[in-house]
């Protein structure tokens, strides 16, 4: 029996969790305070995953960046490739919160949106 | 100049100006507007464009830019008036016996204008600790920058600060920005941290640091500065339990660029000003259990009272100060027969918010948020009225960087007679 010590960040409580393992499969989750950490757990010592927030150009808006983020987990390890690809993409003002930057980034199934709405710049 | 007029001035258009104005227009109060410096409402939360906002008030899990959105848009529905790029010069009390509150302010369309209020609330939010309230040695080239205003320069303006870069203080905005720059291309050495233990939230020390294999070094500072027109280096050292640099520790980091993020200070120009009594642990203004100030019709919430880890909290905090408010201007402030009591802050637990009790005017509840002056394993948060415990939580853990909340009911206050003292501490068991 293997046991990993694993700090939550499904939210700022911060839970210190332990997952017993068996042979890579989990026996156990202690620690967590919600279903959302237990959820956090098993992910983590089988297949992390992350939500990644980034700002790309936009371009003729009253600012010069709008934020962005994939809109659900990716794995981890997919990471610097998303941001790799994100480094190119320029969009034009006007957007709004949730629209779609980029489709199925990386093939990871997950789009890229908007977190922020950006105005066009007043001539 | 111009005599306006309004029942409640809100000072700052971020989280907490805005969740207030949002509880004082749902408790009936017509007359509201809010005084924002910045182009937009939102306040700090448009350039923390990382996600983990909002897990409390929305049940999901937003960016900083959309938890201000939705405020936004509240307060839009409600048609609550605001004024952008406007600076408050100025808030003083009114010498006609009104009790009313004279706020001077100034932006380009209406250039000087005073404006006459019943209540304020105070909602300014913080500052970054600058390079100039450290006290470090060295040279001053450029290359220096607050976390905050790296965050600003990446996420909002599109400019990168620096390539290679060594963060001194381990603040939830410097921990983001070593992820953030990382994404973005630049090579994060360390982070150093004069404090034993992090000064920010656990979750970010696992996903910002550990997550990009960035080193945190606790109980080091850094002791040099080179470099004439740019950073050049920056050179850390441990240091020993008085916080002194222990000679023989030194590490030379060659790099362009030194972020800070050692700590964040309520911004109280104004509530000084003001005449208002300013906490000095805290550093924002001492308020009641109605988060009102020294001051009557003077209420303040969110980092300018004290500063928060989480913005959900701040939301609460400024709703309960603007549903006050709402009773200050209405006239149905409760009226309180026994005396205000000072909360004993003791055995670790270095300040309470509020720092004043008047049960009589509690609703139903009294939320009291407080933070421990160390780490603590296994310890218990106890509060007593008089002698009398009426609450024993185990804490796991409690660290300085975390802020404690508990919520009393008032009919625990009205069960003790002859209620003398309120005292807060951390218990071994």
């Amino acid at each position: 029996m293997e046991k990993r010590e694993l700090t939550c960040i499904g939210c700022p409580m911060g839970c210190q969790i332990t997952v017993t393992l068996d042979g890579g499969e989990v026996k156990n989750v202690e620690g967590n305070t919600c279903r959302k950490g237990d959820q956090y757990a098993r992910a983590e010592v089988t297949h992390p995953v992350r939500v990644v927030t980034s700002s790309v150009p936009a371009e003729g808006g009253e600012i010069a960046q709008v934020s962005v983020k994939t809109a659900g987990d990716i794995p981890k390890e997919s990471i610097a490739a998303i941001m790799e690809a994100l480094a190119d993409v320029r969009v034009m003002a006007p957007v709004r919160i949730g629209d779609v930057i980029v489709r199925d980034i990386c093939g990871t199934g997950v789009d890229i949106v908007a977190t922020r709405n950006v105005e066009r710049r007043a001539q | 100049m111009d005599m306006n007029k309004t029942k409640i001035a809100i000072i700052g258009g971020g989280p907490a100006g805005l969740a207030a104005a949002i509880e004082a227009r749902k408790a009936g109060v017509e007359s509201i507007l809010i005084l924002e410096r910045d182009r937009c409402l939102g306040g700090i939360l448009n350039q923390c464009i990382h996600n983990g906002f909002g897990l409390h008030t929305f049940k999901e899990e937003l960016t900083g830019p959309e938890y201000a959105q939705r405020f936004i848009d509240q307060a839009a529905e409600l048609q609550i008036p605001y004024r952008l790029n406007t600076m408050v010069m100025g808030i003083a009390l009114a010498q006609d016996g009104s009790g009313d509150k004279l706020i001077t302010y100034l932006n380009r369309e209406e250039g000087l204008v005073q404006l006459r209020a019943e209540a304020v609330i105070l909602a300014m939010g913080c500052r970054e600790r600058p390079r100039g309230a450290l006290n470090i040695p060295g040279f001053r080239p450029a290359g220096i920058y607050t976390a905050g205003t790296a965050q600003r320069l990446v996420n909002i303006e599109g400019f990168m600060p620096g390539k290679s870069v060594v963060i001194l203080g381990s603040g939830d905005i410097g921990l983001i920005m070593a992820r953030r720059m990382t994404l973005e291309g630049a090579k994060v050495q360390v982070v150093a941290e004069l404090m034993p233990y992090s000064g920010g939230l656990k979750r970010n020390i696992v996903q910002c640091l550990n997550d990009f294999n960035i080193p945190l070094k606790l109980s080091h500072t850094v002791v040099n500065i080179e470099g004439k027109e740019r950073v050049e280096a920056v050179t850390i050292a441990k240091v020993d339990e008085k916080s002194r640099p222990i000679p023989g520790t030194e590490e030379r980091y060659e790099c362009d660029t030194l972020l800070l993020s050692c700590g964040l200070l309520p911004e109280n120009e104004l509530t000084s000003g003001l005449g208002a009594v300013i906490s000095p642990v805290t550093r924002g203004p001492e308020v009641n259990e109605s988060l009102e100030t020294s001051v009557p019709g003077v209420f303040a919430c969110g980092n300018v009272l004290h500063v928060h880890d989480l913005v959900d909290f701040v939301s609460q905090e400024a709703g309960q100060a603007g549903a006050n408010a709402a009773l200050y201007v209405s006239g149905g402030t409760r009226t309180a027969e026994s005396e205000d009591i000072r909360v004993k802050a003791e055995g670790g637990v270095r300040y309470t918010v509020p720092e004043i009790i008047n049960a009589d005017r509690l609703e139903d509840t009294l939320t009291l948020r407080f933070r421990v002056g160390a780490v603590y394993t296994d310890i218990y948060e106890s509060v007593y009225l008089n002698d009398k415990r009426i609450l024993h939580r185990k804490k796991k853990i409690a660290a300085p960087g975390e802020m404690e909340t508990v919520v009393l009911k008032k009919s625990a206050f009205q069960e003790v007679s002859d209620l003398k003292s309120i005292t807060v501490k951390l218990e071994e068991e």
